[in-house]
């Protein structure tokens, strides 16, 4: 062709373009995991709860009406603590601030190290329950043969649709005992 | 018998009722699942008459408009009018379908409100059921025998459908269940409630039925979840409020007795014979699945028990202990001790250390599991 | 292939190319590349067949009689991917090397020794993947969608060799979409402007940008499956603060532009054979582009409709079945066009004009479960059975595959210089399609009436309609050898075809000599 050379320059030019594209969309790729924890924080999708402690901010109550909180535990495969909460459900009033505690017990005879994930069913709960306070914010460590209470304190939005009147707060426990960060592991040795 | 003409009666109704459902979608028993069928219904009937529509002009075009009768090709080639005729009335065709699919989805994840709360969780390959208000849980496995599935035996009438302890719930009660998993995902789905769920490790999920009839529904695992994803089936008995109170009363009763005879039979020291015809069986219907009925695991999959690893290894024995009973974590090994009874654990951790050769003489006795979980 | 090249050299003596393998191993030449990846995916398009007629044996009647589950999975997990990645895929990159250049005037695609690379690695990636099937614990095993904890925590040590050979693939199909770009955008002979080009050309364009926007995507999801497994991330896993959940979102954000990776193509091919056939031009050409695009741009909002039942706000499950109900448009406005395109015609009706007319009818069947199935509230109840199997082997086989059949016929004088046996290809044509109809419509019973896919045994009330299944199945399995046959007797000689073998047929492909000599437009052809 008359115009070839013309042409090649072309040619690199988009080739770069649409390398730079295909670079881009793998990055896009890993960026959907942080805009997907995003997006799951704004719309509730998944139904996680939030991971570090909110500031009570209101004060009313919204008296008119209560709610059932349902409290569910389990434990991952491979972790024999006992873990369950100390009541099973709690009827509150949006903005009302309650404390839960949850037990734990490590019959083992080892040291061990515990992590708490939680999940709301609806998952558009979850965006009204707010945690002042959760053993779940971090890892738990418990010696052999001890155990604890962990408190949980938290209050729904006053904002919450009226269509919830039942919503479920599941915990699952998993053991992070290889997996611990130092400043848990340095909780244990001062425990002991 | 003045029964056996109404029961004859009944199979033929039911009968003919399974042979319709063969071909087609179920109607299901509750309000939500009818609504799907007529949802169902009403989008095929729409797509037959668009079918004989478009296929009828081709078909006509196919006939006549054929070379071989000398027909000479038309010349048009666009026409605006036509195009956007038949952009819009499509359009208008899916708007008149969303309107009754948003109304019947609004229904169906409307969860608020519930009578019973159940637990449903997955894991490889069962179905686990715990009662929200009340002390009962129980495993759900399969119930038809291997003997079938191998084609040994001939295969009864719900051959792959039927498990050992089914879910029961309450009839005209709004039921909701908390779906999650142990380990893959799973899918909890019965069609006769239009209700399919998945299952996902580590979240909860929600879903709720009201069964307007009583009797016998079945389902099955819907996500790929391993190897006997095919295995793994539901069933759910409805029964009337009052039956189903006795029945959950009774159950709870049942199970608070058993685990307090769990504890009276600690003390009890059973014999290496009884451990290991007991833990035989124990081990073809629970661990054999993955292990194997000779021990010798699938390899690069799940491990060999027979002549090497914790089963042999005399200094191991309280890892082996240990391993069945809290499972191992990032691994498709489940912790027993919530599904098996001490005694059980004892006998097929005994059994496993003495079968296939592996000969270590020892025995596992109920407080030596009784030692590690409660210490 | 060698007698193809023996008599094109006889007839054009400016020919000049190396003999033996390594004309094949070090071909720059873009039919050399097409005939390669078309013959690769034959190949492929036989292995993966020959898995799923394990499958349908297994499944003819209840209870195990052939295969293990754990192998059962593997075969519908190895039977998915070879079809999507080894055979329909590089079907199509081989028509757009072989047509692309000679549809634009070109006298060879833009990058060649890209080109060569993109084609060697295939047969690589797919040797590495069809490896691990013998290894200890077997091949993949988690589906053709690898769902997360599935394919990380819980599958078996193979899993690396998975996703090394996706990422050898989805390489390979990034560079022949980056050829494709350029080829199109900078080497069209002048006056071919872009409304101006085939309707093939539209759509692999359309195509290949789809490709370069989601493989790697794809490349993402398997890498985070990698690490997850064997690098201790979480991704994926609860316990480190991820969500399975994320894998599907992730999978089919490249899954669903990928299924129409695999019909788009499709659409250009039917828009050339349709109208060749019917002597007459097609109907609403701009609109056919327009569908094209907005289909390929609203494939990117539907990905969860894949996900109904994973448990979504009432809210997103609103927003994908609108978005997935409105795909129905710009497709039906296609189905329009080509029935338009015949009205008033004067047809004949020579084998590819057989496969696009099944074609049309066969993925419009499919394209009605599909607007089924998105449909949130039956979906519930559809999704994962085999209504859903019937659905998309609707659309894949009697759509794509049919299509690329369509398209073989169309084109295999050009490309060999011979008639194909018009007899053979007529029985190849009636016996595929009563046996794939046979094979795939009783499967939408199957699914209705409750039986879940991916499982080695069923209930026995399913027995009838997969006995009928498996018949069909193994029917249309043997009709491909027809069809084999076929090809390799057109490529050894036959009745001579004319530079333009079919009366209606346009474009400038025809314009050359059959078969279409090594070089051709080495002087760019004038397009009024």
């Amino acid at each position: 062709m008359s115009d070839s050379n013309a042409n090649r320059a072309d040619n690199g030019k988009i080739v770069k373009r649409l390398l730079l594209t295909v670079a881009g969309m793998f990055a896009f790729g890993f960026a959907l995991v942080p805009l997907y924890d995003v997006f799951c924080e704004v719309t509730g999708f998944n139904g996680r709860t939030n991971n570090e402690a909110v500031a009570v901010t209101h004060t009313e109550v919204d008296k008119s009406r209560t709610v059932t909180v349902q409290f569910i535990t389990r434990n991952a495969q491979g972790i024999p603590w006992k873990f369950e909460p100390s009541i099973k459900q709690v009827k509150v009033h949006p903005g009302e601030v309650r404390v839960v505690n949850f037990l734990a017990d490590n019959p083992t005879r080892s040291d061990m190290v515990a992590q708490a994930i939680p999940s709301v069913a609806p998952a558009e709960a979850s965006l009204y329950l707010n945690k002042v306070e959760c053993f779940c914010f971090n890892q738990q460590p418990l010696a052999a043969g001890d155990n604890t209470e962990m408190p949980m304190q938290f209050y729904l939005d006053p904002e919450i649709p009226d269509h919830i009147t039942t919503l479920t707060l599941s915990y699952t426990l998993y053991d992070m005992t290889a997996n611990a960060t130092a400043e848990t592991l340095a909780q244990l040795q001062t425990s002991e | 018998m003045k029964m056996k003409p109404l029961l004859a009666l009944m199979a033929l109704f039911g009968f003919s009722a399974q042979a319709q459902n063969r071909l087609n979608l179920t109607e299901g028993v509750t309000d939500v699942s009818n609504r799907v069928y007529d949802l169902h219904m009403t989008i095929f009937y729409i797509c037959c008459v668009i079918g004989v529509i478009v296929f009828g002009l081709m078909f006509i075009s196919m006939i006549r408009h054929r070379k071989s009768k000398g027909r000479e090709p038309a010349k048009f080639h666009e026409s605006v009018k036509v195009e956007i005729a038949w952009t819009i009335i499509p359009f208008l065709i899916l708007v008149g379908m969303a309107i009754p699919a948003t109304s019947t989805l609004i229904a169906m994840e409307d969860t608020s409100d519930a009578d019973v709360t159940v637990q449903v969780t997955g894991s490889q390959w069962k179905w686990h059921y715990e009662y929200f208000e009340h002390e009962v849980e129980f495993f759900s496995r399969l119930a038809t025998q291997q003997e079938q599935i191998q084609n040994k035996f001939e295969k009864s009438e719900n051959y792959l459908l039927e498990v050992d302890n089914p879910l029961v719930v309450p009839t005209g009660k709004k039921v909701r269940f908390l779906v999650t998993s142990d380990d893959v995902i799973h899918s909890w789905w019965v069609p006769d409630f239009a209700v399919k769920k998945d299952a996902n490790p580590g979240f909860i999920n929600e879903a709720w039925t009201r069964i307007e009839e009583p009797g016998i529904y079945r389902g099955q695992c819907a996500e790929l979840c391993g190897k006997d994803h095919g295995f793994m089936p539901i069933v759910v008995i409805a029964k009337e409020p009052a039956e189903y109170q006795q029945w959950i009363e009774e159950t709870e009763a049942e199970q608070i007795a058993a685990k307090e005879r769990e504890q009276e039979l600690l003390d009890m020291e059973m014999s290496m014979d009884d451990l290991m015809a007991m833990g035989e069986k124990i081990y073809n219907s629970t661990c054999a699945a993955c292990h194997q009925a000779n021990g010798q695991g699938i390899p690069g999959t799940f491990p060999a028990l027979a002549g090497e690893g914790v089963s042999v290894d005399p200094d191991q024995r309280q890892q082996h202990i240990d391993i069945v009973v809290n499972g191992v974590q990032g691994t498709a090994m489940q912790a027993f001790g919530q599904q098996l009874s001490m005694q059980e654990l004892a006998a097929v951790i005994t059994y496993e250390r003495n079968a296939w050769g592996n000969d270590t003489g020892e025995t596992v006795q109920a407080a030596d599991i009784n030692e590690l979980m409660n210490q | 292939m060698s007698t193809v090249v023996d008599d094109t050299h006889h007839d054009e003596h400016h020919d000049h190319k190396p003999y033996g393998i390594t004309r094949w191993l070090f071909t720059t030449n873009h039919k050399d590349i097409g005939s390669l990846y078309l013959w690769f995916s034959f190949i492929m398009f036989f292995i993966g067949g020959a898995m799923a007629m394990v499958i349908r044996a297994e499944l003819f009647q209840p209870g195990l009689q052939l295969v293990e589950p754990n192998f059962f999975n593997q075969m519908t997990t190895v039977h998915g991917l070879i079809m999507v990645f080894g055979a329909v895929m590089p079907a199509f990159t081989g028509l757009a090397n072989w047509m692309i250049p000679m549809m634009i005037g070109a006298p060879d695609m833009a990058l060649p020794r890209m080109n060569n690379w993109s084609f060697w690695i295939l047969p690589f990636g797919f040797a590495v993947m069809l490896s691990s099937l013998f290894m200890e614990g077997g091949g993949p095993n988690f589906g053709w969608t690898f769902y997360a904890p599935l394919s990380t925590t819980y599958s078996n040590d193979s899993t690396a060799f998975f996703v090394f050979a996706i990422h050898i693939l989805g390489i390979s199909s990034i560079m022949g979409a980056i050829n494709v770009i350029v080829t199109i955008t900078n080497m069209r002979a002048p006056g071919m402007s872009y409304m101006k080009m085939p309707l093939f050309v539209w759509t692999w364009l359309i195509t290949a940008f789809l490709l370069i926007a989601v493989m790697p995507v794809l490349a993402g999801a398997v890498t985070m499956v990698l690490t997850d497994k064997y690098f201790g991330t979480s991704f994926f896993d609860a316990a480190g603060g991820g969500d399975p959940v994320m894998f599907q979102h992730i999978f089919w954000f490249f899954g669903h532009p990928e299924v129409y990776i695999m019909i788009l193509p499709s659409f250009g091919i039917i828009s050339a054979i349709i109208p060749a056939f019917t002597r007459k031009r097609l109907f609403g050409y701009a609109s056919m582009v327009y569908a094209t695009a907005s289909i390929a741009i609203l494939s990117f909002l539907v990905w969860a409709h894949h996900m109904f039942t994973t448990g979504m706000p009432v809210f997103a499950e609103l927003f994908f079945m609108y978005c997935t109900m409105l795909i129905a448009v710009p497709t039906g406005v296609k189905i329009f066009n080509w029935v338009a395109t015949m009205w008033r015609g004067a047809m004949t009706f020579e084998a590819p004009m057989l496969f696009a007319l099944a074609f049309v009818i066969l993925f419009t069947i499919g394209g009605f479960s599909g607007l089924m199935l998105a449909i949130t509230p039956v979906d519930f109840q559809y999704h994962d059975t085999y209504f859903v199997v019937a659905h998309f082997h609707y659309v894949l086989v009697t759509g794509a595959v049919f299509s690329i059949m369509a398209a073989a016929y169309y084109w295999l004088p050009k490309w060999t210089g011979y008639m194909y046996d018009e007899t053979l290809a007529k029985l190849h044509f009636w016996t595929s399609l009563i046996s794939v109809n046979v094979l795939f419509f009783p499967m939408h019973f199957a699914g209705l009436a409750g039986m879940p896919r991916r499982i080695p045994d069923y209930a026995v009330q399913f027995a009838d309609v997969n006995q009928i299944a498996s018949i069909g199945g193994f029917a249309f399995g043997l009709s491909q050898l027809i069809f084999l046959w076929l090809v390799i007797k057109c490529t050894r000689g036959g009745e001579k075809a004319a530079a333009k073998p079919w009366e209606g047929a346009e474009g400038l492909e025809w314009t050359v000599p059959s078969p279409a000599p090594y070089h051709t437009f080495e002087k760019p052809p004038k397009v009024e």
